[in-house]
């Protein structure tokens, strides 16, 4: 019998559809991958399962009876639990208090007894817990080791877990991976979201896979490769076919010295970063996400005051400017042309509620000494990216928040090249994105690079980043753990350094 | 100041504290389910009047005031009135999602001249022949204190020789922290409160939560303003008697770090500053001063707590924060 | 068939959030609001008056335009509205300042003490222009104080703000008991006795009137043409985004804070030189408090709010007409005041919220019976 089926689920957001018609069946006793791009749905088909959204249309069946999932009540009532990529905990709760939230039973509340059972779950499938610690002092892992056992604790028979190893080391996953068998063979159905096909190979009975918020199919792992897979992830066998041309006199424009950076709990998120960007190239960094890319970028466009270390740009003109404590404003008012296509589209390169228009000032208001604005060149420059780079909008005084993913892309990098820039750094900048639009920004990076831009690519796509970049910089917990030339750079050894650092030091003490 | 005098002060302090005390347990419980109820002072004034237009009708009914009765009547008129102006505020900021500062001003605006236009008008609208809006048969009922308390001397001043309702605050606020501690209940209104999103993925109702939260919280809330009327003033109601002892129930909240325990000792502090002016000897003009300090010694507070930043000192995080599910 | 049973509720519609409404819905409904809350009115004030609900409407309206009571009624408009400029720009940078009554009176108490202290030894203009200086430079201090633990260590404005609001108060008392030793609540135009605002054209008021009507055009400019304006939406839309681009937030919210208690400071100004001439601790009468539900229910726009103010203003002056045609209290035109507030809040729902009712569902469950 299937623990869980889903017939033809459909969920719209507005005008955007998230998921459409999905099927999918998990059975008792089995690890199911879903497995689909950044963007293809799967969360939002997971928080269906689990009472966070409520579908649109369709059936969702437990245990083979129909069933309403209208709250998340109704999931854990059903004994489905969610692992979510974001946790859900509260933060100045202990570990036991966090567990045992939302818990209805007849039974005196009392934490002393809860925190037994926390231990005993824990040492049942071999997880490290303090129960009386408080979350706001814990690591990712051990805030994803409470959310587990959390699950657990609470006796579900169905586990979601959305993309769990993103924020994981090497061996946290592996650990991860074996306490998920062991649920597997205490008869318990685990839905595991992912887009890396190792993991989905090494530890899953299924595959079911999402592309577009379309059902694609499902298939048994053991049956199928990985070539077989990501073909029907991506729709085509993927042959990216991304220019790439030689480098013309590259020199030195961006160095960065002995860069370190530590959070606001005083963790090192950057440890001794050091490397050169060159004109007329793509330098590609890789990693896995939340190994410090996004604040390396940040670092760099003056984003991060407590920044300790060295980053020097070396103009046309071969005249050194220290970036070290400069504000953007103060970057920008040196006279270097540094652009930066942030992670954060919505939340950082631009700002939802404003219009077109009013998005391609971001960057340049302040220009003149009049107190007010002067909304003519941006609109020119609205108008312009429009029809160049085919922003499929009303017009430019659209909201950029009713955009599509794509063509809020489009505008964002659109408006950092529209300042000529000699240093361009882009994270994640296909992320979400169909394959054309995703086309059109490879092809705007490689004009910039043409142009003699240092260009800086942060993607998670291995495949396109060997494809695309010049050299890759590889970036493993803050630190770099190599750097190689794309073009004979393997898959398996930039997915080695990415994984590689911290045993290795570990290795040496 | 001899013995005499510093028990007077003291139970004159726990008497001017004790609305207070109301006011603030009602707006922890309420903030600690996430919701900033700015209307906590309207709330107040209706708790107060509605107290009143109860005792009103029962006193001149007629029949024999039973102390029993004089007592519950107005109690539970207090209650409701308290009960349905929460639920409007509910209504407004959980279900129809609006801005809680906003609503929160609409309902003091509301029931601050609500009470207001009762207590000024009430005789006037029920044609009714008596002179003014007193109710002291009530307030007798309600001053009714331990026999034997007289009898104790000091220790009776200061401990025995208040009405049942300065038990009942610090009984209740007593019994919120315990709650908001030690149970299962409390620890899912925390929760709500800190991070709704949390509470709501692990199953708890956050709507029902914050709306129980914020009625309770403001019915509690309401008694403080029939104690001021029934005990305090001697059941005469006199318009914007209450003046702004809902903000100063407010400022409690924050000083007393949004435990009720520590909002005990806050309102009698509060209390004390209130009338410390009678028992020192400085100039009139230097009362001002001396009242606006509780309003200083309460920015200090919150000054304080937010630059040490110690995570369990800070106000509940989603604090003013409407929560929609499928927010995206 | 029996499968069917065992489901669990059926939620009966469900909620989600809409961002196309257009701008003739959003009036449509907003103006159905406003005429149910004039309904719901109208009956509240039949209960306690008696009186049948055409007269209650033509009293109302005599009330805030009857004969000799326009200007008035005008300057009133004139007076909350130019609080409610002064609150818009921080709400706009999502800054909630509720301490707009304070620093209102904050503005009263320094014109006060002006007109107290310099009254009569300096020539009235130089007094009236060290006037609006220390009124304004009065607001700003009340505005920049929580301003600057806000942008320093995040401390909760909401809170801040609110108690400033009573420090401002028991100063005014403290000025009163020293300004007036016979203990009187007011200090009057018998002691205030320069520094009064001309009169224009013969007619009260005008000045302040015309103060506020180009105080109004100056902001709407200001917060949608100057670049402070524009750094203000930024960094109330995304502070990510503000640092992204340079925008040094904390200055932001500093400046910000100091244009609105300048603005709420030059009320208090208008207020006592312009108007009473006398001071009073209830003397902004909680204006700071209803304008930021006007400036809220105005979506921030400055020429939005004048229909706001007309609306609020109207009213308490047609309910003060009200109660004092049937001897009731005066606190009767907060009641109504209150009931309009809450329908046009709780509209904003149908606005910002759309209904999903499961209809399709329930009639596939009504075939399957």
């Amino acid at each position: 019998m299937n623990a869980l089926e889903l017939k033809n689920v459909t969920k719209k957001f507005g005008k955007v559809v998230a998921n459409k018609n999905v099927n999918l069946t998990v059975k008792s006793g089995e690890i199911l991958a879903v497995l689909g791009e950044n963007g293809s749905g799967k969360t939002t088909l997971m928080n269906m399962i689990a009472g966070i959204y409520y579908p649109d249309e369709g059936e969702i069946f437990v245990n083979g009876n129909p069933v309403t999932i209208a709250s998340p009540k109704d999931a854990f009532d059903l004994h489905i639990g969610m692992i979510h990529q974001h946790f859900k905990l509260v933060d100045i709760f202990t570990a036991t208090e966090n567990i045992v939230l939302g818990i209805k039973d007849k039974k005196r509340f009392n934490l002393k007894d809860a925190e037994k059972k926390v231990i005993e779950i824990s040492s049942k499938y071999g997880f490290e817990i303090d129960p009386k610690k408080k979350i706001y002092e814990m690591s990712v892992s051990e805030k994803q080791t409470v959310e587990i056992v959390k699950v657990l604790y609470r006796g579900a028979d169905i586990l979601i877990l959305d993309e769990p190893t993103a924020v994981l080391t090497p061996q946290e996953t592996e650990k991860l991976f074996k306490v998920l068998k062991k649920m597997r063979d205490d008869g318990k159905s685990i839905i595991i979201i992912t887009h890396k096909m190792h993991e989905v190979l090494s530890v899953s009975d299924r595959v079911t896979i999402l592309r577009r918020g379309e059902y694609i199919d499902t298939v048994a792992t053991a049956e199928t490769n990985e070539a077989e897979l990501t073909e029907m992830m991506v729709g085509k066998r993927v042959s990216l076919n991304i220019d790439r041309s030689e480098p013309k006199n590259p020199v030195d424009r961006l160095v960065v010295n002995h860069l370190n950076l530590k959070n606001s709990e005083n963790v090192k998120i950057l440890d001794d970063v050091s490397f050169t960007a060159k004109s007329g190239e793509i330098l590609g960094i890789a990693g896995i996400a939340g190994s410090g890319q996004k604040e390396l970028l940040e670092s760099i466009a003056g984003l991060h005051t407590s920044a300790q270390g060295e980053i020097t740009y070396i103009d046309p003109q071969n005249k050194e400017i220290n970036l070290m404590e400069k504000t953007p404003v103060q970057i920008r008012e040196l006279g270097v042309r540094l652009s930066f296509v942030p992670e954060d589209r919505l939340g950082m390169g631009l700002v939802g509620n404003m219009d077109i228009i009013d998005n391609m000032m971001l960057r340049s208001y302040k220009k003149g000494k009049s107190m007010f604005l002067d909304r003519q060149p941006p609109k020119k420059l609205a108008k312009s990216i429009i029809d160049e780079l085919e922003v499929v909008t009303p017009s430019a005084t659209t909201p950029v928040r009713r955009l599509s993913g794509g063509n809020v892309q489009k505008v964002l990098v659109g408006r950092e090249i529209a300042s000529s820039p000699t240093v361009l750094m882009a994270a994640y900048p296909v992320r979400g994105l169909d394959i054309n639009s995703s086309y059109t920004i490879y092809n705007l990076l490689n004009e910039q690079k043409e142009n003699g831009v240092a260009v800086i690519f942060v993607g998670e796509d291995l495949d396109v980043l060997l494809e695309l970049c010049d050299r890759i910089l590889v970036i493993s917990s803050g630190t770099v753990s190599g750097i190689v030339d794309g073009r004979t750079a393997t898959k398996e050894g930039v997915g080695l350094l990415m994984t590689k650092v911290k045993g290795a030091k570990e290795n040496e003490e | 100041m001899d013995v005499n005098m510093v028990a007077q002060f003291i139970s004159r302090a726990v008497l001017q504290g004790t609305p207070l005390l109301y006011g603030a347990t009602g707006e922890i419980i309420t903030e600690k389910s996430g919701n900033l109820n700015l209307g906590i002072p309207g709330i107040m004034y209706i708790g107060a009047i509605s107290g009143v237009i109860g005792g009103f009708f029962y006193q001149n009914s007629g029949s024999e005031v039973v102390p029993f009765l004089a007592v519950l009547i107005p109690l539970l008129c207090c209650l409701l009135g308290s009960l349905l102006t929460s639920l409007l505020y509910c209504f407004l900021t959980i279900t129809l999602k609006a801005n809680q500062n906003v609503t929160g001003l609409a309902i003091t605006t509301f029931g601050v001249g609500f009470g207001n236009f009762f207590g000024g008008s009430l005789i006037k609208i029920l044609k009714s022949d008596v002179p003014y809006l007193s109710l002291v048969k009530i307030a007798k009922a309600f001053k009714t204190t331990f026999d034997f308390g007289s009898d104790m001397g000091v220790f009776g001043k200061i401990f025995l020789s208040y009405g049942f309702m300065v038990y009942l605050a610090i009984i209740i606020a007593v019994i919120s922290g315990f709650v908001l501690k030690r149970t299962k209940i409390g620890l899912h209104l925390r929760a709500v409160g800190e991070n709704p999103a949390t509470a709501d993925a692990a199953g708890i109702s956050v709507n029902t939560y914050k709306y129980l939260a914020t009625c309770i919280g403001g019915m509690i809330a309401g008694l403080g303003g029939l104690f001021y009327i029934m005990d305090y003033s001697n059941g005469i109601w006199s318009n914007n008697g209450f003046g702004d002892r809902g903000w100063l129930a407010i400022a409690i909240v924050i000083f007393s770090i949004w435990k009720p325990g520590l909002s005990i000792v806050s309102s009698y502090l509060f209390g004390a500053l209130y009338i410390l002016f009678n028992y020192i000897n400085v100039p009139m003009a230097y009362l001002p001063l001396i009242q606006m300090l509780p309003y200083v010694v309460t920015i200090i507070v919150l000054i304080g707590t937010s630059v040490r930043k110690k995570r369990e000192n800070q106000p509940p995080q989603s604090l003013g924060l409407t929560y929609f599910r499928e927010e995206r | 068939m029996k499968n069917k049973s065992k489901r669990t509720h059926e939620p009966l519609f469900h909620i989600s959030k809409r961002t196309d409404v257009s701008l003739k819905t959003g009036i449509i409904i907003r103006i159905v609001a406003i005429i149910l809350a004039l309904i719901v009115c109208g009956i509240v004030t039949k209960i306690f008056t008696g009186d049948n609900p055409i007269s209650i409407y033509k009293t109302i309206f005599d009330g805030a335009f009857g004969k000799g009571r326009t200007l008035v009624t005008i300057h009133e408009i004139a007076i909350l509205l130019c609080v409610s400029l002064a609150v818009t720009p921080a709400f706009r940078m999502k800054f909630w300042n509720i301490g707009a009554e304070g620093q209102v009176l904050i503005g009263c108490l320094s014109t006060a003490m002006c007109m107290f202290y310099l009254g009569g030894k300096i020539p009235d203009g130089l007094l009236m222009l060290i006037m609006a200086i220390f009124a304004i430079v009065s607001g700003i201090i009340w505005g920049i104080i929580p301003a600057f633990f806000k942008a320093q260590w995040g401390t909760n404005e909401t809170l801040f703000t609110l108690m400033m609001n009573y420090v401002a108060i028991q100063l005014i008392e403290y000025f009163l008991k020293i300004a007036d030793k016979s203990g009187s609540n007011v200090v009057g135009p018998d002691l205030l006795t320069h520094g009064w605002f001309p009169t224009l054209f013969g007619t009260n008021y005008l000045l302040n009137i015309l103060i506020v009507a180009v105080l109004t055009v100056v902001l709407y400019i200001y917060l949608k043409y100057s670049k402070h304006g524009y750094e203000i939406s930024v960094v109330g839309e995304s502070e990510n985004t503000a640092r992204y681009i340079g925008i040094n937030v904390k200055k932001v919210i500093i400046r910000t804070m100091a244009l609105s208690g300048a603005i709420c400071g030059l009320a208090g100004l208008l207020l006592v030189g312009g108007a009473s001439h006398s001071i009073d601790s209830n003397l902004a009468d909680g204006r700071g408090f209803t304008a930021i539900m006007v400036s809220w229910l105005a979506k921030f726009n400055p020429f939005t709010m004048i229909l706001t103010t007309l609306l609020i203003v109207f009213l308490e002056r047609g309910a003060d007409e009200v109660s004092s045609k049937f001897g009731l209290n005066s606190d009767f035109a907060q009641i109504l005041t209150g009931i309009i507030l809450f329908f046009i809040i709780g509209c904003e729902f149908f606005i910002n919220y759309k209904i999903n009712f499961n209809h399709k569902k329930r009639a596939q469950v009504k075939e399957e019976k």
